[in-house]
């Protein structure tokens, strides 16, 4: 029966948001380092990130998860292979995490760019002028302040992200889409098993709007806005 | 300094695990689990079927730990020679085409082709000719999408491939498919369904090795030829002991055992 | 590993098939969802209590949504109906196009970019300049005309990046329509990466493909930017 499929079909939901939430991190961490790079000093470096995200943006998510999944694990093999090493077990949970977060690094790295741009120099000048190292500067006063800016276009970038995940089932991750679209074959009944699998998706969105509007208020203390 | 940890735990995680040393006493078995009845999902996520009951017996024989790996079928042979598993069991026909990339063992079973209409449609889904314009359904990366592309989209048939053996009958019973072609089992147990009623099995049987290969075989990857003799020991074994047909008697009423055995 | 090139040579005739498929997937839902969101946007910025409400849900669904899972819904789930299957036997010529898979696609597409477009559509309206709708109405311009002369205008010139923005993500969306067996760009790379099994050779020139038709859009934009936006450009020294 059909209700049968539902336990495996909210193990599937709780990996979806596993996976989202790790490769949301994974993003995170690929952007600050792309938004850090295209600000940077050095040519080079400006360059570099500069390619990645227009490449990156260039592919669509599923060309890009087929190439890192089969080639990457190909390579990386050939590689062990040809320098006599052990052949390395390829965990497709985190190449999917990986993945997801290269991607989306390029997308949260312009976010972080624009986010940067918008704390008032003058901070970060005041910061040194009180003995602050770099590191200090960097952590207690450019990204509290450049979190506000930057949040509503990292939630717009999560909600993509969170929907994005479904095309692991593409590739064969076991996430609630995967399970939702085997459930409906074997059912015979695909239209009510995609219809779960929206209405969890929605519920999705609903909990990420009311956490967003929090951290929102949150980072956005103090800020005095102007009567319209 | 957290940062750079985190991603250095990733990267551990990720490429986790170095694999077993080659006694093979840990086998990681490919399976797609999406072609009933050889391979299956139960709702609470179980791999059951032939395939499956055959690996068991083949680890047990071995004395070997299985793990099983789901993965869809269009990148099953990638996979095994990027080592995501070590083996093939998933009714995989034994083809000279395959054989270029990868070995198999010898076939543990053979079932001729059949092509699937709807009863009383009389199409002569033996000639190509007369298949002109109608809408043939396979699943991609097979023998049977192979034969059709060559002999029927040639002649003017309208060939779709699907991912799955599920998404193909579900399309013929939607009426979006005029014929569907797969093994003769796969067919029983579609026809045994409350969605098999009104279809039949038509045509001759299609059995030619140029096309269909040997049977259903074990696949591994060329330089594995230890694994391959083992496992080849085993298929044998199995049948000699009689292990094999009590699993065939679970499944099918009748022998699928290759015949020609070479 | 070597990259074989002789692999691309010998398929790229299923490549250019594949960039047909996908080009006019494309551009059918494109045009579709934009003849579709114009309504809708305007509706929705115009916040008629129950009409716009029932918009709102309509754009809430598909954008919160995977349109992956719309996409199979429309094929796949449609398809299960008795009731439809039974249109289809009796020859019905408009349910019949829910058996073509491309028919599926263009629905699933346009009905989710229309989603999107009505969403920019609205939020572009509403940031129209309060002047300019006062000096619209102190010319004694009807709704229609202010519509059509002032605030449409006006709002297509601001939604000029959101837009492209949401083209892009369509162009690379699409790619999702080898799901219900449609032989577009990416489903070229599935089968002549599960032909050779060759990951590289496949993908590889399946990306570039993508990013050339990424560059050629942002590419048009730029010039349409030129043309409408020329006001806003900063002046040459």
């Amino acid at each position: 029966m059909w209700y049968d499929y539902l336990g495996s079909i909210l193990e599937g939901a709780w990996l979806t948001l596993q996976l989202s939430l790790l490769s949301l991190l994974c993003a995170i961490v690929f952007g600050l380092l792309t938004a850090s790079a295209r600000l940077a000093p050095v040519a080079a470096l400006r360059w570099l990130a500069a390619g990645y995200t227009t490449v990156i943006r260039g592919i669509p998510d599923i060309v890009l998860m087929l190439l890192v999944f089969f080639g990457g694990q190909m390579l990386i093999n050939d590689v062990a292979y040809r320098y006599d090493l052990e052949p390395i077990e390829f965990n497709p949970f985190w190449a999917g995490i990986v993945t997801i977060g290269f991607i989306f690094g390029a997308y949260f790295g312009e976010t972080f760019r624009g986010a940067f741009m918008a704390v008032p120099r003058g901070q970060l000048e005041a910061g040194a002028a009180f003995g602050l190292s770099s590191w200090q500067v960097f952590s207690r006063i450019l990204v509290p302040q450049m979190l506000r800016f930057a949040l509503p276009g990292l939630g717009n970038n999560w909600l993509v992200l969170l929907k994005s995940t479904a095309i692991v089932s593409m590739i064969g991750l076991t996430d609630m889409t995967w399970l939702a679209d085997q459930a409906g074959r074997s059912t015979r009944q695909p239209f009510l098993f995609y219809l779960i699998v929206c209405v969890l998706y929605m519920l999705l969105t609903a909990c990420s709007g009311v956490v967003l509007r929090r951290v929102d208020v949150r980072y956005n203390a103090g800020v005095v806005k102007g009567e319209l | 300094m957290k940062k750079l940890l985190g991603i250095a735990l990733l990267g551990a995680t990720l490429v986790s695990g170095m694999a077993q040393a080659k006694d093979w006493t840990l086998i990681r078995v490919g399976i797609e689990a999406a072609y009933p009845p050889f391979n299956e999902l139960t709702p609470d996520k179980k791999v059951v079927g032939f395939d499956k009951d055959m690996a068991d017996a083949i680890c047990s024989y071995l004395k070997a730990k299985c793990t099983f790996v789901i993965q869809d079928w269009d990148g099953m042979i990638p996979a095994l020679m990027s080592r995501r598993f070590d083996t093939i069991i998933s009714s995989m026909a034994s083809t000279a085409e395959r054989k270029q990339k990868i070995a198999f063992t010898r076939p543990y079973y053979n079932t001729p082709a059949f092509f699937v209409i709807k009863k009383g449609s009389n199409l002569n889904v033996d000639s190509p000719a007369a298949m002109k314009g109608k809408r043939i359904g396979v699943q991609s990366a097979t023998i049977h999408q192979n034969y059709v592309n060559e002999f029927y989209q040639k002649a003017g048939a309208e060939v779709t491939a699907y991912q799955s053996l599920d998404q193909v009958y579900m399309d013929l019973v939607a009426g979006r498919l005029d014929a569907v072609l797969f093994g003769s089992v796969e067919n029983d147990t579609f026809l045994a369904s409350k969605d098999g009623a009104g279809y039949v099995m038509a045509g001759k049987p299609l059995l030619d090795p140029k096309w269909f290969g040997e049977g259903a075989a074990i696949a591994v990857r060329k330089e594995d030829g230890d694994l391959r003799k083992r496992l080849d020991d085993a298929v044998d074994a199995l049948h000699k002991n009689g292990t094999y047909d009590k699993i065939r008697k679970k499944y099918f009423a009748y022998d699928i055992w290759p015949k020609s055995g070479s | 590993m070597e990259f074989d090139v002789n692999i691309i040579v010998t398929t790229f005739p299923l490549y250019l098939r594949g960039l047909g498929t996908t080009l006019q997937l494309v551009a059918i839902a494109l045009a579709c969802g934009m003849l579709l969101a114009l309504p809708l946007g305007v509706i929705r910025a115009m916040e008629y209590p129950w009409l716009g409400r029932m918009v709102g849900a309509y754009t809430y669904f598909f954008r919160s949504t995977p349109m992956l899972v719309q996409l199979l819904m429309v094929y796949y789930g449609f398809g299960q109906f008795k009731w439809l299957q039974a249109q289809w036997d009796a020859e019905n010529r408009f349910w019949l196009l829910f058996r073509e898979p491309y028919f599926c696609a263009c629905l699933a597409f346009s009905l989710n970019t229309a989603a999107y477009t009505a969403e920019i559509i609205a939020g572009a309206i509403r940031n129209s300049p309060v002047g300019e709708i006062e000096a619209a109405k102190a010319m004694g311009m009807s709704w229609s005309l202010r519509m059509r002369r002032i605030i449409l205008p006006g709002a297509f010139r601001r939604m000029m990046q959101s837009y492209s923005n949401e083209v892009i993500l369509m162009l690379q969306g699409s790619a999702i329509a080898s799901a219900v067996t449609l032989n577009d760009l990416t489903g070229a790379g599935r089968t002549v990466y599960a032909r050779f099994y060759a990951p590289f050779e496949a993908f590889v020139f399946t990306g570039l493909m993508y990013l050339l038709l990424t560059f050629i859009v942002l590419g048009l934009f730029k010039l349409a930017e030129r043309k409408w936006l020329a006001h806003l450009r900063p002046r040459g020294a």
